[in-house]
């Protein structure tokens, strides 16, 4: 089987626009599930609201598309009175940091046995373009017009302290990187949260002079800083950019976890 | 079949009901005067292989049971006002993608975090048509701590049968009182319809239901919120399709009606008839008692929703119908909408019963 085979056919066209970056996340994840060697009828697909959200409706497996926000909270359910069943979870920066943010933290905190694959594209794409609590300071969007004067949330940062067990961040560049992290954090019992940046030409980039998709792409990549480069220029008192996202398996440990497969 | 005889609190029946229809998963969240249910549940639930887990807010507690409602299990939270208005967006999804599920409310003073600790039926409205959108649903009003057993137990097989969320809408007289309660050996149990291999997810029936096509079972259900096709898939943008499973999702519960009616009749020949449910039943029960007039009727309700309209019917001489509610009342309009002669609100706010001398001088006064 190739992890081609876990895409409903009979769902195609999908809604994703032209260059979205969704369908990059969305292979890798399926890569990754594929070479675990899960099955198709103990693999289930959860979200929420939301680009993002959309995914689990184009992949052949039991899914449940939930309401904004509350995709964790669903998630649990399924995974506490199943533990036999493998609980993946699809979820987006305003899904998850904004309507969602008191679920993603006790989900984290329960350390769940739960795999999170969050599409940050640092903007609300499906109602066309509202600032979400990832878009970066001074960015473009329809809700801030002058800029975004909040401060964005870092994620991954957020989990880590929340207490997941595997935490890792990647971009829609790095493919081959993001797909080995979605696999560890498969493989890892407890809560992993993979945070992928992604471009979102339509609602994002068009506001943000990204004329073309290649450039923020291209964006992505310039602005990763490996998290073993991070921490060599901490050690050398380096002082960090603040438009770098740091990339990498950033928390790794093996704290008691929920709803573990017995 | 035996039964062993017990001194229990309502709220301590209705877990126990739970226990005994076979609920397997507790999500909740701490809430006065409904919390006994959840602790109850913590209790109990782990020692017979369940799941209990208390979720980080109401929101997350009716997600957490529909979640678990897809896997099979026999799901159940239980609240109170202002934890019922958080859950309404996750009913109208469990309503639209037809989860069995079961919420208990026991009511309290409202609006907003108004009376904690005092009983009230102000949520009848609420039950009903809390969640945005038409759509329908199953709301129990048990009056007794034995009724508090029996019809959550009832409460699962309705869920079951019908595919839809269920209501104990219970109030914090009968939450918390205690009182004697004969419990069954055991109770009667009415699994889901099963999706048959080759069947669509949600591609109904002659009875308007479709076969539950459990996760985990290989049928590849995918699950969504948004106007599906009988496939499951989204379908938003077609108005007949949309307007057809609407129609289908209130029909299946409307038409049942009569299936599920629960309600007595008492002195069917009486002029003056109290409609009564939940906790008002027992004031209604004292001033029967106490008077033993036959030209007294007393039609006492527990199927609220959906509203068993021709058990009206059946008091053929009624004059008035007299209707004692702890809100302004809710339940009255709707009895108005089915009757020809007056109905007489007896509302009562504050979070006690009606005293019977409050019922008599009610009825004294439409002459």
């Amino acid at each position: 089987m190739s992890y081609e085979d876990w895409f409903r056919q009979d769902r195609l066209p999908h809604i994703y626009c032209a260059g979205c970056g969704n369908g990059t996340i969305i292979n890798c994840t399926l890569a990754a599930v594929d070479e675990m060697g899960w099955k198709k009828e103990e693999t289930i697909f959860v979200s929420g609201i939301g680009c993002s959200s959309r995914a689990p409706g184009y992949i052949l497996t039991d899914s449940l598309h939930t309401t904004h926000g509350r995709a964790l909270a669903f998630a649990t359910g399924v995974k506490m009175a199943n533990p036999d069943l493998h609980v993946v979870v699809f979820t987006g920066d305003g899904d998850l940091a904004a309507i969602g943010g008191n679920h993603f933290i006790h989900a984290c905190r329960r350390n769940i046995d739960l795999t999170v694959v969050c599409m940050n594209n640092q903007i609300y794409g499906m109602t066309g373009g509202q600032g979400s609590p990832t878009t970066p300071k001074g960015c473009l969007s329809s809700t801030t017009p002058y800029g975004c004067t909040e401060i964005p949330f870092d994620l991954c940062e957020l989990a880590t302290a929340a207490g997941a067990n595997y935490v890792s961040r990647w971009t829609s560049y790095h493919v081959k990187e993001l797909e080995k992290a979605v696999k560890v954090g498969l493989e890892t019992p407890g809560f992993s949260f993979i945070e992928a940046l992604v471009q979102c030409p339509t609602a994002f980039g068009r506001r943000n002079k990204f004329r073309q998709v290649t450039d923020h792409v291209e964006y992505l990549k310039v602005h990763s800083l490996l998290k073993a480069k991070r921490d060599r220029m901490l050690e050398a008192g380096e002082k960090i950019p603040e438009d770098m996202y740091v990339v990498g398996e950033l928390t790794k440990r093996s704290r008691p976890a929920m709803g573990v497969k017995p | 079949m035996t039964s062993r005889l017990e001194f229990w609190q309502g709220n301590t029946a209705c877990a126990e009901g739970a226990l005994a229809a076979g609920c397997n998963f507790f999500g909740g969240y701490p809430i006065t005067p409904s919390t006994e249910v959840a602790e109850h549940m913590a209790a109990k639930l782990p020692k017979k292989g369940g799941v209990f887990i208390q979720m980080e807010d109401e929101i997350a507690s009716m997600a957490s049971i529909i979640g678990a409602s897809w896997t099979g299990a026999r799901a159940m939270t239980a609240t109170s006002g202002p934890g019922f208005s958080l859950m309404m967006e996750n009913i109208g999804f469990a309503a639209m993608t037809e989860t069995p599920c079961v919420v208990v409310n026991v009511q309290r003073g409202g609006p907003s975090t108004g009376q904690p600790t005092m009983s009230a039926q102000g949520d009848m409205m609420q039950v009903r048509f809390g969640s945005h959108g038409d759509y329908a649903i199953i709301a129990l009003c048990p009056a007794s701590v034995q009724e508090m057993y029996e019809l959550t137990a009832k409460a699962f097989n309705l869920a079951d049968k019908y595919r839809v969320p269920v209501f104990l809408m219970a109030d914090e007289t009968v939450g918390h009182m205690r009182e004697k309660i004969l419990v069954p050996d055991k109770v009667e149990r009415v699994d889901r319809k099963p999706l048959a291999a080759d069947a669509l997810p949600f591609k109904a029936d002659a009875d308007l239901i479709p076969g539950f096509g459990q996760f985990g079972t290989g049928h590849h259900v995918h699950v969504t919120g948004l106007t599906h096709d009988e496939r499951g898939y989204p379908a938003t943008t077609n108005p007949k399709l949309h307007a057809d499973l609407v129609k289908r999702l209130v029909d299946k519960i409307e038409n049942a009606r009569y299936d599920m009616a629960d309600y007595d009749i008492i002195n069917p020949d009486a002029h003056k008839v109290f409609v009564a449910y939940g906790g008002p039943v027992r004031t209604v029960q004292q001033v029967m008692h106490d008077r033993k007039d036959k030209d007294i009727g007393f039609l006492r309700i527990r199927t609220v929703w959906p509203f068993p309209e021709k058990a009206l019917a059946a008091f053929k001489n009624a004059q008035a119908f007299f209707v004692p509610e702890l809100n302004l009342g809710q339940m009255a309009r709707e009895i108005e909408r089915h009757v020809k002669v007056p109905v007489v609100s007896i509302p009562k706010l504050g979070g006690e019963l009606h005293t019977p001398a409050e019922l008599i001088a009610a009825l004294e006064a439409k002459r």
